[in-house]
This record gives C-alpha cells, structure tokens and sequence, in this order.
C-alpha cells in the first residue's frame, strides 16, 4: 500500500529509499512535485472551499489588526474622548468610548496580539504534547503504553476549568505565552489517546513493517510513516484547542480570575462593561457589544478554517487537486470526526 | 471482564488521590501560597498571638501543620480529607464542607436540568435532520448548531441577562429564589411548593437556557450521524419488509442504537458541565459551586477553592466512571468487548 504523503517524506529526506522509489526523476523534478504535491494542492483545495475563505479571510484581518493595526491605531488612554460617546458618531472613535473616555477601536486592536499569542501557546503546547504523548505510547506498545495512557485518563478526567481557575489563583500569570500554556494545560489528554489509536491502526502497515525491518531509528519511523497519517487530527484539535483559549482567557479575565492592570484581553472590556453598569443602561451598549461580537467573529473565523481544510487531508480529494498526478493510490486517512 | 472492572476501579482511585496531592502541594508548597499568605494575615491581625497559636489556626484552615515533615504533612492532609473534613472556610465562616453541601445541590439541578433539556432537544433534532437527510431543514439545522457553537454559553448568558433580566425585566438578574418566596418542599403544602419551585425554575431559566443553546448542537450532529449510519444499515430494510409499523422502526430500531452510544458523552457532559458552569454562575449571581469558588478565590479562601475543585473533581471522576462501568449493561453490543473501554 503506498501513500502520497509517504511518498513526498521520501521524496524530501530518506536517502535509503529515494533511489528506489522515484528513480526516473531529476532532483528538481523531484522538488518541483514535492511543492505542488504538498503546498499547491492543498492550497488550491482550500482555496476551492468557500467556509476556508471565509475562514481565512477573517483569520487574516485579526492578524493585520495585530501587526499593522497596533501600529495605526493608538494605544487608548484615559480621557482621549468624551465619556461613553455612543458608536459610529465620529471618525476619532469609530466605536465609541468607554467610561473613563478610552476608545473602544482601540481597545480591541490592542488587546489582539496578546490573545493571537495566547492561541498560538495553547495550540502549539496542546498538539505538540498530545502528538508525543500519541505517538510515543501507541508505537511502544506494552507496558510503556499502559502506564502512559493511564496518566492520560486521569489528566482527561480533570475538569478543565476548574483546574484552570486554581492554577491561575496559584501562579497569577501575566505573560501571554504561560497563560495559553496554563489554559489549554489538560486538552492534550483527549488528543493524545486519538492519536494513538491512529498509531495502532498504522503501526500494523506494511510500510511501516518495511521500516522498522530496514532498522530506521523509531523517532524516524515516528515521524516520517506515522505522523503524515496523523495530521488531520492534529490540525483540527489546533483548532479545538485555540476556540477553548479565546473562550477561556476572556472568561476568566471577565470573572477576574486572571489579574489585569490595564485594557490587556477582550474579557477585561466585558467585566468593566458589565461593572460600569452597561447592563442596566443603553448608554454604554456599544462597549459591551464591541468585545463579545470580536470574540464570536474569531471564533467563527476559525470554526469555519477547520471545516475547510478538513479536506485538504481527504487524499481522494487531493488526488483530484494535484496535477501531476497518476490517480491511483489512496490512502484510508482519517477525516475530521472530532467528537 | 472482572479485570476491567478492577482496572477502572484502581484508576478512579489514583485520580481521586492524584486530584488530592495536587491540591495539596498547591496549598502548601508554593511559595507566597495560601499557607504563607494566611500566616501573614494572621500575624498582621493578631499581633499577641504566639508562633505556636498561629501554627494551630493555620493547621485549622487548611489540614496543615507547617513544621512537621512533609510526609507527615500529607498523610494527615489525605486522612483528613477522607474523613470528609476540608478544613474552615475563612469567608463564609463555616466548614468548608457545610458550604459546599448547601451549594452543591443549586449547580447540580442547573446543570442537570440543562443536560436534559439540551440531550432531549439534540436527538429529537439529529433524528429529524437523519430522516431528511440533504434537505433544506437538515442544511439549515446543521448551519444553525454550528453558529451557536461558535459562541461562547456565558455570552448568551450576558446577552440573556441584558435583555431579558435589565432592559425588559421579564426575568431576575440574580439569585436563587426571591426573597419573598419560603423555600418549601412539602407535599401537604402543595400551593406553596409548586410556588417555590416556579420561583426557583424562574429564577434558573436563563442560566439553563444558556447552557442549551451551546450544547445542543453537538448532540443534534451526533446523533444525526448515528442515525444515518443506522439508517442504511441492512437489518432495517428487513424490518421495513416485515412490515413493522413506522413509528415502532423509528423508536425502538433507529432510536434506540442511535441513542445508546451517546449514554456515556452524557454522563460525561453533565460532569464537565458542573466545572464550565463557573462562568455563568457569576455571570447571573447564582450562589452554586462555581460562583463560591470565585468568591473563595477574590478573599484568598483557599480551602475554600480547594474544595469545590476537589469535590467537582471527584464528582467528575465518579462520574465518568459509573459510565464506562454501566455502559456495558445498557447496551448489549458493548458487552463483548469490554465495557466500552477504547
């Protein structure tokens, strides 16, 4: 049974078995396919799907408003404005202003890249830890298996949120990068036991029978035959993982939790929202709805990027993608069922 | 079978000690934790008061006695709990365990009332959507759990609040039963408890009502996925053939074993529900587990805090446990492999 994406690992690295599988082409040829087979394929898949687009689209204005944004907008401060000037009334405060006279606008935009930080922690720390923990217990199988995965059921019984709230209680972060790392702290139990059922199913095919056979080292047989087939779920529980820090960090700093000293997540705007009394008055609606509408429409964003790129890992649909293609092998990979 | 049995057993055990040693070197061993900061406040407070009296007070409020050996220090931290004694809330003023007992029974009925609203909508809703399958309603139905899923359940909760608890002032904004109303359960003052419990549901109705809106989506694609696949399946073609009325297919064919593998992520969800209510507790001021914890935390009452963690935990862990232990009993196919253990 042969793969594309195992066939591209050989393609990029494995001097024992190059010569043996694409004989016939030059090394350009060779990375000419390897670029179109796994960059411009699933691109052009993503691309096709109109959820991605969307997805992309508004996961690439939360990125601009972090990087440029910050730099074009100013860092709000007390007094900039009128107190509570109500939305779309003027060009200086396009959102409005607070209480204490600090524009909305800029309040989000600066509270951005500290929460593109946080996801990026939490999801790098989540799917990093469960692909080792995943990959490690399924290939070594055995008693090393047992262990790891009981310590991975008892981390996955934990509540989540309650450990997160004593845990910020115990350390008070301020850092962006150990808050995300705080929040997702359990997540990757659940990941890492799918991915070892993925292993076990892999583990028993011929490739990687013939690999282990040819004594390749197991971190290799780890990463060149097994984590290519992985990846699906790696990338949508990336996903996963960033939706429950975006909903984690801004309820926490919303319940004050987390300790804040100035404007530093869109949670902080909603707790001085709702103590400033936006609730009770239509006065200061715009600061309230300002936060929670930025906090659905990137969750949105990223809800539909996972939905797209799912099939960018369905190899039937990257088949048809790719043009240099000979359409006849596939591969039973897993598609996103997340739950 | 008998070995799964004492395998899932000796786990629940270890969570239960492992979620317990946690707590304990949370409180203690973290430097400008509870234990210092408790001290402080103490000697601040009590300036008569001798190294020995604040020793005792500090071991009083958090099962701790700072100058004996760890080892010491943990055994009687563990024995004590066992034993049911989480130590003195400083805040409420009472036992720890008194707190949790009157508060315990408020998240439960939120949380449990929710799940079951929420389970009964998401499968009524995957059933109908399996049956249309490629319709506009299943299109439709599949869009719209999908965009309330992208929001948070303490959003809906603020919004709720807003709109409904200050803007229209249909329902109160906090609370867990008027004031005016006498907590009566009494079947021969029937008037009275009906009134009571109206208030109460009252009372919740937003709260639950954010919960549902979140969580019945994903029951809804489950179980649309489930019937599907039942759905195709050649056993059902037989039963068509015989000529079994349609409603008899529908409940005790399709129904029914797409429901059943859905029995454990219940008990789960109710187990998780209970730690993610902390949010919207505080959210509508609803004195449960979670708004004490917060509460706990904001006056640097740690055995407090440490208590509803412990006993949301535990519940959890009990929880998950019953379910993998009766998943067995309830559905047939599950049997032979062992309980539903993957």
């Amino acid at each position: 049974m042969s793969s594309r994406t195992e066939s591209v690992d050989v393609l990029e690295s494995d001097k024992a078995l190059e010569t043996v599988a694409d004989e016939t082409l030059t090394r350009r040829d060779r990375w000419e396919l390897a670029i179109e087979r796994s960059v411009l394929a699933p691109a052009r898949i993503v691309w096709s799907d109109l959820r991605a687009r969307v997805g992309i689209a508004i996961l690439s204005g939360f990125v601009a408003m972090a990087i440029v944004g910050t730099r074009v907008i100013d860092e709000p401060r007390t007094g900039e404005g009128d107190r509570l000037e109500p939305a779309f009334q003027s060009l200086a405060h396009p959102l409005g202003t607070d209480s204490v006279g600090r524009d909305v606008l800029g309040q989000i935009v600066h509270a951005t890249p500290n929460m593109l930080l946080m996801i990026l922690a939490g999801g790098v720390f989540t799917t990093v830890m469960a692909t080792t923990v995943g990959t490690t217990s399924g290939y070594l199988g055995g008693r090393a298996d047992r262990l790891i995965m009981s310590v991975t059921d008892i981390v996955m019984t934990i509540p989540g949120l309650p450990l997160v709230v004593i845990l910020a209680a115990a350390l008070s972060p301020q850092n962006p990068l150990v808050i995300g790392v705080i929040l997702t702290i359990n997540a990757w139990a659940g990941l890492a036991r799918a991915i070892r059922s993925q292993v076990l199913t892999i583990r028993k095919n011929a490739y990687v029978e013939a690999s282990k056979a040819m004594g390749i080292s197991t971190p290799s047989v780890v990463r060149r035959d097994i984590l290519p087939n992985i990846m699906p779920y790696v990338l949508i529980n990336f996903v996963e993982a960033a939706r429950n820090v975006i909903f984690a960090s801004v309820g926490l700093y919303f319940i004050g939790v987390l300790p804040y000293d100035s404007v530093v997540n869109w949670g902080v705007m909603i707790d001085l929202a709702y103590q400033g009394g936006a609730l009770q008055s239509m006065a200061a609606t715009h600061w309230l709805l300002a936060p929670l509408l930025t906090i659905t429409l990137l969750s949105f964003g990223l809800i539909m990027f996972a939905q797209g790129t799912d099939r960018m890992f369905n190899p039937r649909v990257r088949a048809r993608h790719t043009t240099s293609n000979d359409g006849t092998d596939s591969t039973a990979s897993p598609t996103g069922d997340r739950r | 079978m008998r070995r799964y049995y004492f395998e899932r057993t000796a786990q629940l055990v270890f969570t239960v000690l492992a979620v317990m040693t946690l707590t304990f070197f949370l409180v203690r061993l973290l430097p400008g934790g509870p234990a210092d900061a408790l001290r402080a406040n103490l000697i601040r407070n009590n300036p008569e008061m001798t190294a020995d009296q604040i020793d005792r007070r500090v071991e009083a409020q958090l099962n701790i006695m700072p100058d004996d050996p760890l080892h010491v220090q943990y055994l009687t931290y563990i024995t004590e709990l066992l034993q049911g004694d989480m130590g003195q809330s400083l805040s409420q003023g009472a036992p720890v365990t008194d707190v949790i007992a009157s508060a315990a029974p408020w998240t439960i009925f939120t949380v449990g009332t929710a799940v079951a609203i929420a389970f009964v909508i998401g499968i009524s809703m995957g059933a109908l959507m399996a049956y249309r399958e490629g319709s506009r309603f299943d299109s439709g139905a599949t869009i719209t759990s999908v965009l309330l899923n992208s929001v948070p359940d303490y959003i809906y909760g603020i919004i709720f609040l807003w709109i409904l608890g200050y803007q229209l002032d249909i329902f109160p904004t906090g609370g867990r039963y008027s004031s005016s109303t006498e907590p009566t359960i009494n079947l021969l003052t029937p008037i009275q408890t009906l009134a009571f419990v109206g208030d109460v549901l009252w009372h919740a109705a937003l709260l639950i009502s954010a919960i549902v809106l979140v969580a019945w989506g994903g029951w809804a694609l489950g179980m649309r996925g489930n019937s599907v696949q039942v759905l195709g399946e050649d056993y059902l073609r037989v039963a068509r053939l015989r000529g079994l009325p349609q409603r008899h297919i529908a409940f005790r064919y399709v129904g029914r074993n797409a429901v059943l593998p859905m029995y454990t992520s219940m008990l789960i969800t109710i187990g998780f529900l209970l730690g993610g209510s902390i949010i919207l507790e505080q959210v509508f001021s609803y004195p449960g587990m979670g708004y004490y914890m917060i509460e706990a935390l904001e006056r640097r009452d740690y055995p407090l805090m440490m208590g509803v963690f412990l006993v949301i935990t535990i519940t959890v862990a009990i929880g998950v446990y019953v379910a993998d232990l009766t998943y067995g009993l309830i559905d047939p196919r599950a049997r032979v492999d062992g309980g539903g253990s993957s």
